[in-house]
């Protein structure tokens, strides 16, 4: 395969053409992005002899077909529209395709007052330049994907900016799509989300394609930052059609007595790759992380993940859940790093497969790196099939083999979806599910 | 049974001594085609192990070190100032009597007394790179058994030993494997005939005395069908500045329905890079289990493997890792399950004190269309000191719907509870710490042969002192 980023392999549009100069930045965030775009060409692509990238298929990070998004047809904008609905309530919501911004839409009073700011990122690099530039991409990708994170940060060019200020809480939650359009197209979804003291604040992010038989490639990048005494709700629902390549890089800073909860739940995607740092950065801080995977046919899942503990008295819990059919295959690293000093860590970490075919196959590497005395970390992880006594007692009970399957996987996956205390949004994630599985009983 | 607590009193500051060196055969400093010709021409090689040797060095100089996982601290060995091969130019001696005494004071210091002969079948005891001291009780030699150097088993048994010799560990399997091909000398090879139980343990001792000398012995042990053996090996080596390099490879094979047992508790002193690359192969029926003890060592990558490779073949692996200041423990262990309803079981206990580091590092492999094969995985950790660190890394790879697999760790210290409570009884803080890191890997040691077990404790306890207060 020739180097990626071979000029001569980058056809007029192709994303590894460099950035898009013709968009209007500000100087220094022009120069940000040219900086990064060298980053990109300097690092090296990952190999399966990385750590980071063990058990992965690197071979479908090949990028020279991508290339950025076309304008918008008037009916393309019309489906997005129409069919951009997650949630029944919300208090805002803002809708991408191809990176460009089709529609936000405010509606709870909540979000429109007292100095709360959901805007674009494109204008809120200009508007509010200071809090963009202290957070803005202020964590390095440390979870294997320094290049693509490079490659992010040279290419956005919009995304969303979300600041809840100082004891506002903002109870329905806000929603925001990001759509795939056409053949080879490409998206670099960006969300900055950064609370102050003692704000709450749920989001609600929708990845999919207008094409559900477009191939696509998909790079996000999403800053989190919760401050001391907020509470963060992050919730991503992966539904990109089966030909995307996706990535993703999740950084969350948690502040002391702050509480960060994220769930993930992959549904659609070739391979999806998705990393998730949590940073806790003061005491009594808290990190709830949460994924679910569906994976099915040649489907591949790569989730990697970092639980930072800095701080002293800080606690994190990692559960995540992979069903895997056909010949899917899922990849979890995780690692729970607990620095020198940072004692009374409490730190959990468990991740289960379930397989449901023969030629399914389930990776775990769950690490820990304890540096500090005094903590209570534990971790495991089991794969297995569906028990035969369950699956038995629901027979008994005149339910057939199929359904009865679907149950079972099901309330193993619900499990997860209850964590986030959110019914409304359990609801949306179980439904997804369930219609995944209702598209494998027709094939 | 008092008596035999005493006699088998091994500890670090016991083998912290050495003799002057007055060694017949040396191959020099480095590492060179000249240095494999040389081993060689010494030990008197077939032909094929000849090439089976250069092939080992082609490897070892062409693979790089593995520190894109591993520690960067292999970067600090020097292969260009090692010494590859020296031996006292003897052939192994067959009795007690004709061993010489500066060894056998050696062995006295060491508390391998004479009685401890009655209890084991057989010692070979190996003094730098060739056996000096071997026999085996008349009773095991008269079951068929073959125990014996490597160097007299290519020799005199090639049609047993070259069937198996590098084929459950190749010459390319990593670069440290490879090392050992080209310059391997010493360790055992033995065989157990179909049906044959060894009643007693076989025992080996290996030591390094030469300053920079790399030991690089080479086991094979074959237990033919339905046969039982257990075989124990204890390390430990006197203290020099210059790091010094031990790089083993240890082949077991169990044919169908055999039991192996391979028993280490491993001190080499803290100037060590103990690189050892063990693997067992099972057949049907077949059990290969590793008893696994470090505690010495400045740097010690081990991590004892079985492929199940026949139906209801069974693998276990129990680890106890002990790291002090200055020491690196990256210990493990790999189950490979390439047949319906093998099993394996994985428990590893590690202790970090002060500024040492205990690393955990696993590979459990279910590959498709398998059923019915279950892999339990247990590893605990417990940090002493502030200033201790543990790690874990696990790699779990599981395909089908047949099969069980589950892992889990914890890491702890230990209870100020359960400190104060045995201050209360009038234990020093330190005793009571004792106990207590005893307690944590009592319901392992007790699995080991009695006579490991105390010395094990014993060996805890020494490490333990000085690590509170």
């Amino acid at each position: 395969m020739p180097s990626i980023t071979n000029p001569e392999v980058a056809k007029p549009g192709s994303i590894l053409s460099g950035p898009d100069e013709m968009r209007e930045f500000p100087d220094w965030f022009r120069d940000q992005q040219r900086a990064a775009w060298k980053q990109f060409e300097l690092l090296s692509q990952p190999t399966r002899k990385d750590q980071a990238w063990r058990f992965a298929n690197v071979s479908l990070l090949d990028l020279s077909a991508f290339k950025y998004g076309d304008t918008l047809s008037e009916t393309e904008r019309a489906t997005i529209l129409e069919q951009s609905r997650g949630l029944k309530d919300v208090s805002g919501r803002i809708i991408f395709a191809g990176d460009q911004l089709i529609e936000r839409v405010v509606i709870s009073d909540q979000l429109k007052k007292r100095g709360v700011i959901f805007q674009s990122l494109e204008r809120a690099l200009v508007e509010h330049a200071e809090l963009f530039r202290k957070h803005f991409m202020s964590q390095p990708a440390k979870l294997g994907s320094a290049k693509f994170a490079a490659l992010h940060q040279a290419s956005v060019t919009s995304g969303t900016f979300l600041y809840v200020p100082r004891g506002v809480e903002i109870e329905l939650p806000i929603e925001i799509f990001h759509w795939l359009t056409g053949e080879n197209a490409s998206a670099f979804p960006h969300l900055l989300l950064v609370t102050d003291e003692l704000a709450k604040v749920t989001v609600v992010e929708h990845f999919r394609s207008l094409n559900e038989q477009a191939a696509g490639f998909a790079c996000g990048v999403n800053d989190l930052v919760t401050g001391p005494g907020a509470k963060v709700t992050y919730v991503c629902s992966q539904n990109w059609s089966d030909k995307v390549v996706a990535l993703q890089m999740n950084s969350t800073m948690v502040d002391h007595d702050a509480a960060a909860t994220s769930l993930n739940l992959h549904i659609g995607s070739r391979y999806s790759r998705f990393e998730s740092l949590s940073r806790l950065i003061g005491e009594g801080a808290r990190s709830d992380l949460l994924a679910v995977a569906v994976a099915r046919h040649q489907q591949e899942f790569d989730a990697r993940t970092l639980q930072d503990h800095v701080s002293p008295r800080t606690a994190s819990d990692l559960l995540y859940k992979n069903a895997l059919d056909d010949r899917a295959r899922t990849i979890f690293g995780g690692l729970i790093r607990v620095e020198p000093h940072a004692h009374f860590t409490d730190a959990y970490q468990k991740v289960r497969n379930l397989l449901l075919s023969d030629d399914a196959e389930a990776n775990s590497m769950p690490g820990l790196e304890i540096l500090a005395d005094n903590v209570r970390c534990t971790h495991g992880a089991t794969s297995g099939q569906i028990d035969e006594d369950e699956l038995f007692y629901l027979r008994t009970r005149g339910i057939p083999v199929p359904v009865a399957q679907r149950l079972i996987v099901t309330g193993f996956l619900d499990e997860v979806f209850q964590r986030l205390d959110h019914p409304a949004i359990a609801e949306h994630l179980h439904r997804l599910v369930e219609e995944k599985f209702s598209k494998i009983t027709v094939e | 049974m008092k008596t035999e607590t005493a006699a088998i009193d091994i500890d670090r500051g016991k083998g912290d001594f050495s003799y002057p060196e007055a060694h017949v055969r040396d191959a020099g400093v480095g590492l060179s085609e000249r240095t494999v010709h040389y081993i060689a021409e010494v030990k008197e090689d077939p032909d094929w192990v000849r090439e089976f040797r250069l092939r080992g060095l082609k490897t070892f100089l062409e693979k790089p070190l593995p520190t894109h996982w591993a520690s960067k601290d292999l970067e600090a060995i020097d292969f260009d100032k090692i010494r590859y091969y020296l031996a006292p130019g003897t052939e192994p001696k067959r009795s007690w009597e004709e061993v010489p005494d500066d060894i056998k004071r050696t062995f006295e210091r060491l508390g391998i007394p004479e009685q401890e002969r009655k209890f084991l079948a057989g010692v070979e005891a190996q003094f730098d790179s060739e056996a000096v001291y071997s026999n085996i009780k008349k009773a095991v030699g008269e079951q068929g058994v073959i125990f014996v150097g490597s160097r007299e088993g290519l020799k005199n048994y090639p049609e047993i030993f070259r069937k198996w010799f590098g084929k459950v560990i190749p010459i390319a399997d990593n670069k440290f494997s490879a090392l050992n091909s080209a310059v391997f000398s010493g360790g055992s090879f033995i065989y157990v005939p179909p049906g044959v139980k060894v009643k007693h343990p076989l025992q080996a001792y290996f030591r390094i005395n030469a300053e920079s000398f790399g030991q690089f012995e080479r086991t094979l042990i074959i237990a033919d069908e339905g046969s039982e053996v257990t075989y124990m090996e204890g390390c430990t080596a006197p203290k020099f500045n210059t790091p010094t390099l031990h790089s083993a490879v240890v082949e077991l094979v169990a044919l169908k329905g055999a039991k192996i047992q391979y028993i280490t508790v491993q001190n080499w002193a803290s100037n060590v890079f103990n690189l050892v690359t063990k693997r067992g192969l099972a057949q049907e029926n077949a059990e290969v289990k590793w008893i696994d003890c470090n505690i010495g060592s400045r740097l010690t990558m081990k991590y004892p493997s079985v492929i199940m490779k026949g139906r209801k073949a069974r693998g276990e692996v129990l680890s106890i890792a002990l790291a002090n200041d200055g020491q690196h423990q990256d210990t493990g262990a790999k189950m490979i399950h390439a047949a319906d309803e093998t099993t394996s079981n994985i428990i590893s206990k590690s202790i970090s004190i002060g500024k040492g580091r205990a690393t955990y590092r696993g590979l459990v492999h279910v590959p498709k269309h398998l059923k019915n094969c279950k892999n339990n995985t247990e590893c605990d950790a417990l940090l002493i000191n502030a200033t201790s660190r543990t790690d874990t890394y696990p790699a779990i790879t599981v395909r089908g719907t047949g099969n069980a697999v589950q892992h889990e760790a914890s890491v702890s210290q230990v209870s100020v509870e359960q400190i104060f409570y045995m201050q209360q009884r009038g234990l020093t803080e330190a005793q009571a710490m004792s106990l207590s890191v005893n307690g944590f890997v009592n319901d392992l040691v007790r699995q080991f042969p009695m006579e490991y077990s105390v010395e094990l404790k014993r060996l805890i306890e020494l490490e333990m002192e000085g690590s509170v207060g």
